[in-house]
This record gives C-alpha cells, structure tokens and sequence, in this order.
C-alpha cells in the first residue's frame, strides 16, 4: 500500500518522468487535496489545469519520430503503422500540480475527470491560490467548480459566450463585428 | 533594516521567518477580493475609483477597482484579461517548431525563461539529449535575461515613486544586455534562439570578451543603484513596512519567485529542483525576511549579483567549449545544417519534412517548471503522439503574483497601492496570456 492509496477517494496511480499521477473521485477532490496537504506535506497547488479530450484518438497518429539514437523502426507509431493513443475515461481532464517546499521539491499531480455538466469542488479553501486558477478553467474551458464564491469570466470579457479552450471551439470562431450581414 | 534571519519556528525548512504578522491577511470571502467593511459599507465616504488599466503605473493594463475611504484603500479588486490574446489555443494549431516564438512574447520581458520551459518541456517528451554547451549557453541567457528583467522593475518601479534618474541608470544596463543579446542571436528582443534540441546558432566570436565586460561592469553599476536608493529617505520611508505579505499567506497564494523569498521563504527552483547545469555552479540565494515591499526590492537587487556570478562562471566553461556541437545531432527533429541541403538528398528530405509536418512527438503529458525572473515558470504539454500540441498551458507566475494584491493592500495608503503593485512585478502577457 503506498501512501497514495490513502487519499480519499484514490482511483489509480501512475508513475511519471517528472512527478506521479495520482487519480481521484471527482466528488472527492477537495478532501484528497486537504489529506494531499496536511498529511503528505504538499503546501503549494503551483497550477491548475483543464484538457479537454473530446475527439482524442479519432484519428490515428502516424509517421516517424526522433529518438535519441535516431530513428526507431520498431516503434508502433513509425510511419505506416497507425496507434491510437490511450483513451480516456471522461472529456475533460482537470490536473492539480503539486509541489512540497522540502528537500528534493516533490512534486504531484491529483487528477479527477469529469464530462460535459458535471461539477467539481472548488479547492479553494485548501489554497487561496486556486481562486484564479479555477475561474480561468471556468472562463476558458467551461468547468463549473461547485463552492467558488465568484465564479465569474476572468480573461474574457464578461458577455463572451462559449469557452475558447474546447476543442469544439474554432480558432477565428469570433462573431465578426460592422460586416453586411449585420 | 534588520537583515537578522529568526531561526526556523516550523517542522518545514525554507521557511525562515514568520513572524511578519499574526494570523493571516488573506481576505475571507474570495481570496483576492478585499471586500469593504460591512461598518463603511453604507456611508457615503467611501469612493470608488478605477486604478487602469491604462494607467503608466499599472506595467501595462491591470485594472484595480479600488474602494477608497480618504486615502485608505479599503477594498480592491483586481480586473485582468485586458492583454489576452489566446496564446494556448494558437499553440495548439501549429507545430512544436512553429510553437518556439509563442512563449517568448508571453512573458515579454523574461523572454528567454519562458523560451527555455516550452523548449525543455518538448525535449523531456522526446527524451532528446541537448549537447552540453547549449545548456550552458542556455544558462548563461537565461541569467542576463534575469538581470535584463530585475533592471525593467527596479528602473520602472523606482520612476513611479518618483526616483526617475534610477530608471536612466537602469535602462543604460539594459541597452548593454539588449546590445549583447543581439550580437549573439540577432534578436535585442524574442530571439528564438533556443530551438528544441538546443540553440539556433553557434555562439559568435566576438560575444565572449564582449560578455566579459559587461559582468566585470555590472557589480560597479549595483553599487550605483544601492547608492541612490538603499540611503535615500524618500525611497525607504515608501517601502519599508508597506504591503506586508506573511511566509504563510505567500505559500497559500502560491507565491513564488523574488516575492516568496522576500516573505522569508528559502526556495529558489534553480537551487531545489536544479535544472540545466545549475547544480555545477556556485551562487547563493538571498532571502529576506520582512515581507514588504523594500524586501522585494532588496531580494531582486542581490540576486542581479548572484545571476552576475552565475554568468561569469557560464563564461569560464563556454570559452573552453569553442567548436563543440550546440544543437543535438538527430535529424527527426533538429533541422539539417544548411550546406548539406546542396549536397545530400537525405537532409534536404529532411528539411521539407521538418518544415512542412513537423516532428512528432510520443504520447504523454509532462509539467516542467524553471525558475523565471518573476518565480515558478510552467508549461503543462499534453502530446497525442501527432505533430502539434494537443493542449498546452502556462503556468504564469505574475498571474499568481496578482492574486496577492488583495492581502497586500490591507491597511495601506492609496499612494502606496503603486508600490505595491509594482513591487509584485507582474508583466501583464504573462498574467493574461
């Protein structure tokens, strides 16, 4: 049992090259982020950030890619063979980038997933720092965080409609103010 | 000013001193919102003022709605979004080549930092190696631009309380950076000389003893500013003890960088997390514990000294690397050297293929953080194993510095708001991105 499987809510975990991936219930972030904190020593939530998955994997990924030792035959995605990547479990991802201020500045990710209309808990009472963070994820990517007392736009303006950052959102996708048709 | 470090009161060690307040500061209801007491809250004294966005003083378009009793700022909220330009979603629809210039411009003035993360974060997907003396090119960049970035607050903060000769001083050093930098990029400015795999070009000749100047210069033009600053009344009497942040309340907000060390806190990514060769050299990082604006400044001033140091020893390595590769050899990824194109068919199929498509880079999704002028610099990369970014976001440490304004501005003046503001050295593209 590692000390990942503690936290409330605990899913799976994942090694990665820079820091762990840890995956949590959505409804349970908010405890997870609170037990990630007192318990384990992570005092700074650096970032907070949304992906949105809608389309991933629909079109396989071919061609060549370089490695340290040149090019890789045998990989699975050297031109001609087609992957798909990994999918996924739900559209959006949402990641908590975590960082202890102790020797060694360990570093974690809590990660919870969610589809379109599904709310998260706000983390705000758990870092202040999150205020900003989520209302940018609401603002350019449409998550509702259940609990912020003001969740509003915070890069847009406040009419905007749409969230610019969905992958459903076209670039140039802006109504075009003064034309004819208008 | 009492540079006495308390011994550490907490079971966590780079916190020096807390001792800065009681408590926390950090507004109850929203966090970086100072609402107006409830007591003044419908009396007819308190007024309301629109502080920005276009305002010399506000380091761009930060816009603060300011609730004012006399000159008490009692209430402040801070409107961002005014220079936001989408810089993450245009990223997503070019190739990872393409994508070098987009950072650069988002923290316009620490732009080799914010090049170096995106780079480094491409490199780290692709577990490609970077020849050694492009690191140490790298460093040594990144250190002239921590100087180049330090001289813009010190000049412009200094000028908004009204020390305008600081900022001549200042921005004489700066032209000599900017001169540097465009002897060895060509750019004075978003030079898109870090590549992924390493640097644009070989270092030019001439850069060396040019270089060597500068550092043996730069120690003379610090004695200058401490000498107009560090003894001026005016100077001390507007920043000691004004915008006081605790050690606590700047973890909470997620302070980092210059802001976080000023609140007693012992971190610095370089030293902590060392990335490139900053584990080879040898520099100190300077906390002070008071938490107020002077410590701000204190805390940037010396680390141009230390970034000076770092530089010099970047130089002693660099000056013995003469002929060496500065670009990784792997033909997927890096482009081809130019006279190869005439003669080889390879390397020209290369070229196209690199210029047209792209290289592709393997699934996965990586956070690298360095540490930028103005703190924790991040970029989050999630790659679908294709040719562009499936997303790719910042983590923009004056966009988490702003989030401070609201504790910082408890108790204050209304002329003291543009210190502290400044003091926090947020550069507006890096906050709206």
């Amino acid at each position: 049992m590692t000390e990942w499987q503690r936290l409330p809510g605990y899913v799976s975990h994942r090694d990665g090259p820079e820091m762990p991936t840890v995956t949590v219930e959505t409804e349970r972030i908010r405890e997870a982020c609170e037990h990630a904190r007192d318990e384990l020593g992570f005092d700074v939530c650096v970032d907070l950030v949304a992906t949105d998955y809608l389309g991933w994997g629909g079109k396989g990924v071919s061609g060549y890619i370089g490695t340290a030792s040149g090019r890789d035959l045998m990989h699975p995605m050297t031109q001609g063979l087609q992957t798909l990547p990994e999918l996924k479990p739900k559209r959006f991802s949402i990641s908590y980038h975590l960082l202890a201020l102790r020797q060694g500045a360990p570093r974690a990710r809590l990660r919870c997933w969610v589809d379109e209309g599904e709310r998260v808990p706000s983390v705000i009472s758990v870092w202040p720092t999150c205020d900003w963070h989520e209302r940018e994820q609401y603002d350019l990517m449409g998550i509702v965080f259940d609990g912020h007392p003001n969740l509003e736009r915070l890069l847009m303006p406040e009419d905007w409609e749409g969230h610019p950052l969905r992958k459903d959102y076209p670039i140039g996708g802006e109504p075009v103010r003064f034309t004819d048709e208008e | 000013m009492s540079s006495t470090v308390t011994p550490p009161t907490s079971r966590r060690w780079p916190i020096v001193a807390d001792d800065q307040y009681d408590g926390s500061r950090i507004p109850s209801r929203v966090p970086t919102v100072l609402d107006v007491p409830a007591a003044l809250r419908d009396s007819e004294d308190v007024l309301q003022v629109n502080f920005g966005p276009n305002h010399p003083s506000t380091h761009g378009v930060l816009r603060l709605i300011v609730d004012l009793h006399g000159e008490e700022v009692v209430g402040v909220s801070a409107v961002i979004g005014y220079l936001h330009t989408g810089f993450e979603k245009s990223m997503e629809s070019k190739t990872y080549w393409k994508g070098v210039t987009f950072p650069e411009r988002i923290d316009y003035v620490g732009y080799q930092n914010n090049g170096l993360v995106y780079v480094l974060a491409v490199e780290q997907l692709l577990e490609l190696e970077v020849p050694t003396k492009a690191t140490w090119m790298r460093m040594l960049l990144c250190e002239l631009n921590r100087i180049h970035s330090h001289l813009v607050f010190l000049g412009t903060s200094a000028l908004e309380l009204g020390a305008i000769s600081m900022f001549w001083y200042c921005f004489r050093e700066r032209e000599m950076l900017l001169d540097l930098s465009e002897l060895v990029t060509g750019q004075r400015m978003h030079t898109r000389y870090f590549q992924v795999g390493g640097l644009a070009e070989d270092i030019p000749r001439g850069f060396f003893p040019e270089c060597r100047k500068f550092v043996d210069w730069m120690p003379h033009a610090l004695d200058d500013y401490k000498g107009i600053l560090d003894r001026n009344e005016i100077w001390l009497e507007r920043t000691q003890g004004v915008g006081v942040l605790s050690a606590r309340d700047a973890i909470a907000l997620g302070q980092s960088g210059p802001t976080l060390r000023a609140s007693g806190v012992d971190w610095d990514l370089r030293r902590d997390q060392p990335y490139l060769h900053y584990d080879q050299v040898d520099f100190q990082v300077p906390v002070y514990p008071a938490g107020d604006v002077y410590a701000r400044y204190r805390v940037r001033l010396d680390e141009m000294a230390e970034s000076t140091k770092i530089v010099r020893q970047c130089l002693d390595k660099l000056e013995r690397m003469d002929g060496m590769p500065w670009i990784a050899d792997d033909r997927k990824v890096v482009l081809p050297p130019r006279e190869e194109l005439h003669t080889s068919m390879e390397s020209l199929i290369h070229h196209f293929k690199l210029v047209t498509e792209g290289f592709r880079v393997p699934e996965g999704e990586i956070y690298v953080a360095v540490e930028s002028p103005r703190g924790e610099s991040g970029c989050y990369l999630v790659s679908d194993g294709g040719p562009k970014p499936w997303r790719i976001h910042f983590r923009a440490p004056s966009f988490v510095a702003l989030e401070a304004t609201a504790t910082c501005l408890e108790n204050t003046l209304v002329a003291d708001l543009i210190a502290v503001v400044g003091s926090l050295d947020a550069v507006m593209g890096d906050t709206d991105r």
